[in-house]
This record gives C-alpha cells, structure tokens and sequence, in this order.
C-alpha cells in the first residue's frame, strides 16, 4: 500500500481559504491529502497547534495566509512571519524534517497557487514518508 | 494535635530542593514540631526498606523531587505513591522535567558516548560504560538502568498536588506546608506555592512601552541594565510564557527568567507560548530580515523550554 501523509492545513479566512475555495470551484485537481482548518487570520495560529498537530500523528503541516502587506487586519501576517520563522528552528531542534513544515502565501484569487501548493508538500512529504513523532512518544512512555 | 507524617525523597535531581527545604531556617523547627519526618535521604539515615515495611498510606505527605530517569526513580515513585496519602510533585524536575530533561534531546547512546568516551577529561581506553548488570566472582552486583528518556512524575505515577521552582523558593515552600497542616487541601492536581499568571504579571522592572526587538542579545556577551525590563533591551526573558509566584527572584537579581516555573495555567507548551510571545515582538517584516534576526538565538528549544520538554507536546527528540 502507497503512503497517503496526512497533513494539517491551517488557513486564514479572507485569503488562503478563499483561494482553496476557488481552487474547488475552478475545478482544479490536486491532492487531497490537506485537511483543512479555517482560523480568521494567520497571525492567530499559535505555534502550540502545530506541535500539537505533529504530537497527534500528523504528517505535515501547513499553514497558509495572506501576502505580506495584504493581511485583512493590516498586521497579523508580519507576526506569522516572525512566529513561523523562530519555530521552524525549534522543530529542528526536535529532529522534525525542515519539509513536514511550510508556511505560504495564498491570496483569494490564486486558486492555482492553493493547488501547487498543496501538491507540493504532499511530494514532500510523501517522499519522507510516516511521521514518527508519534511513535517516539509511544516508544517513549514509561509504560512502554 | 497529631504530628503528621512527612518524607522527602529525590530521584533524578540535584538536590538542590532538599537544600531550599533546609533554607527555611530556623522554621525548620516548626516543621520539626509539626511533622514526624518519617523518610528523608538527604538528610536523614532512613532505608528503602523501612518505607517497603511501612503500610500503605502511612505517609501523610510525600514531597518527591527530581524527575524519573532510572529504574530506582521509578520503583520509588511507584513506593512512595503506595505509602502516601498525598504525593506532591515537588520542583522543576518532578512538575516538568527540569534540567535533566534536556536530555530528552539526545539517546542514551549519545549520552554515554559523550560522558564515557569524548569529554576531554576522560581516558577509557577499553570504553567502559555503566551496565546495569555484571558478574564477579563473589556473584552478581546490579546497578539501576539509566533510561533513554527522561520523564516528569505524573508520566509514571498519579500525582496529587505540584509545586513549581527550581527550586521551589523558601517562602513558597512555608506556605505550603502551612497549608498541609491547616489541613484546608486544595482540589486534586491543582498547582500549589504558585499563582496562576505569568512572570510578567508580578514583574516590577520598568516597562516602556512597546516592545521592538531588532537584535537578540545574551548576558555572556552584553550587560543588560538592571532596572528595564529585559525584553525590551532584547535579552531572552521567558516571563511572559512562564508561571509566577517567585516573586521574580531572577529578574530582581538582573539575571532574565529562564522559565522554572512552568507554563501558567491554560498552557500546554511553555516553549511554544514562549516562542510566539517573544517572536511577536521582533521589530522586522520583510523575511530576510526576520531570518536574520531569529538566527541570533543559536538553540531555540533549549532557549525556550529549557525545563519542560519532559512535560510538552513533542516531549523528546524523535527516534
């Protein structure tokens, strides 16, 4: 059986997840291995979603937002940027691939852009294969 | 009134909480008064198997220091939570991990490899390493297994009460005994000889306003000034993402919060409420720049979550 990732998608409401709506409604094929979750701006994305997600098994995550200058709330992106910037220096610490971890620009109307995006970190994941973040814990536990 | 019972024990831990005990003082006496100390290694000649002989919930509390590591820590943890009528979690390393579990960062292997072979101190030419097991002539001599991840105390037993620190200051730990013997418990699991906010909450340094970091300094290299608050002269400060209830002993000694407290309440990755907190104050938009500026922190975990990587999300490094 091929390797399907399982990978969080963590969207901001008036640009990326309106892109991936377009995405749908242009009828674009792409990968469906992004589950996606609606916040109402990428600067609300608390870095302790995405350990969470990596700690409950997820593959990969992306999160996704307006252009740098476009953000719907004038700032929100600009801390993204910072936030994102400093975490993947702690997933690396962790020993998590640089790959399972993207944040992008997705505006409203780049519904191609959503479908590249997405096909892309599914190719990269894929090639990395499971997660074994969940498994470490597992093999962790004084139970175990 | 009766005397209770009391015993204090550390497992992977440096003993630096049995020493904030004892830095109560002369209240030691008081506690003397109130309490029949029943097992006490550190200060005391008590043997593993007078606790093994006692009957179980003998003890009325149990202060239990130091994280989980071994195979002592973990039979003794499971002991003491027998004979004890309340365990409390008892600084850093039993709330969270502590220092030890920045082990959690490397194998087992690795540590031995490092400690027994690279340090420069070292000579081991036949690369001797501990072996929890070995055969001699007079029989067999065992020692505990080190484990190859470090963990918190409720990760193996069921804890009753946590008292944060490393350590716990002298004022926390009087108010908590005084609290055991009112005899007035807090509910099951709840922190105790700690607040529920942050750091910056009781923090009285000089605060100026907004906070724009352009560049990220670290004590070794750069004298902060005592009196503002440490963010705002960009040294690392984990205050906003960690617990109060020290009375920002640190901060007050011009030495920025290294976080042993723990998360406040509603937290559940100390390193990673950190890391939004101080990333969301970096005075840079376009990314370059951002890139360059987080590059100045060299080791951003240990940075922040130098105490809780036992207790977070991702507790060690994946295998």
């Amino acid at each position: 059986m091929t390797f399907e990732p399982k990978i969080l998608g963590i969207l901001c409401n008036w640009c990326s997840y309106t892109g991936a709506d377009l995405a749908g409604t242009s009828r674009i094929k792409y990968s469906p291995n992004v589950r996606v979750v609606r916040v109402m701006c990428s600067g609300r994305v608390d870095p302790q979603f995405i350990l969470k997600a990596f700690a409950e098994g997820a593959d990969g995550v992306l999160v996704a937002g307006c252009h740098p200058g476009d953000c719907h709330y004038i700032e929100g992106n600009y801390k993204t940027i910072r936030r994102m910037a400093l975490l993947k220096h702690m997933l690396a610490d962790y020993g998590i691939e640089p790959e399972r971890f993207r944040l992008e620009w997705v505006s409203a109307g780049e519904g191609d852009r959503w479908a590249h995006v997405v096909n892309k970190i599914t190719e990269d994941v894929r090639k990395l294969g499971p997660s074994k973040i969940k498994k470490t814990a597992k093999k962790a536990s004084p139970a175990a | 009134m009766a005397k209770f019972k009391l015993a204090s024990y550390w497992a992977s831990a440096c003993g630096g909480c049995d020493v904030a005990i004892l830095d109560v003082h002369e209240k030691i006496l008081d506690i003397a008064a109130a309490a029949d100390i029943v097992f006490w290694p550190i200060a005391l000649d008590f043997k593993y198997q007078d606790v093994e002989a006692m009957p179980d919930g003998h003890i009325d509390v149990t202060l239990f220091h130091g994280a989980v590591r071994n195979s002592e820590n973990e039979h003794l943890a499971h002991l003491l939570r027998a004979k004890s009528k309340a365990l409390v979690a008892f600084g850093s390393c039993a709330h969270i991990g502590g220092i030890p579990g920045l082990a959690n960062l490397f194998t087992k292997e690795e540590i031995f490899k490092r400690v027994y072979q690279e340090t420069p101190s070292t000579v081991n030419p036949e690369n001797i390493t501990p072996q929890p097991k070995v055969t001699v002539a007079e029989g067999d001599l065992t020692i505990p297994e080190l484990y190859n991840t470090v963990h918190t105390l409720n990760q193996v037993v069921d804890v009753d009460y946590y008292v944060p620190g490393c350590p716990p200051t002298p004022k926390q730990i009087w108010n908590v005994v005084q609290v055991i013997v009112s005899g007035k418990l807090p509910p099951k699991g709840s922190v105790i000889g700690a607040s529920e906010k942050t750091q910056c909450d009781e923090c009285t340094l000089k605060k100026n306003g907004e906070k724009k970091i352009t560049a990220f300094k670290r004590i070794a290299t750069a004298q902060p000034d005592p009196a503002i608050c440490f963010l705002e002269q960009g040294f690392l400060c984990m205050g906003p993402a960690t617990r109060g209830g020290c009375d920002t002993r640190c901060q007050l000694s011009g030495v920025p919060c290294r976080g042993c407290y723990g998360a406040p309440a509603g937290v559940l990755d100390q390193g990673a409420k950190a890391l939004s907190a101080i990333a969301s104050i970096i005075d840079a938009k376009e990314e370059a720049e951002v890139q360059r500026i987080v590059d100045q922190i060299p080791d951003s975990l240990r940075s922040f979550n130098r105490f809780g990587i036992p207790a977070s999300l991702i507790t060690r490094k994946v295998l």
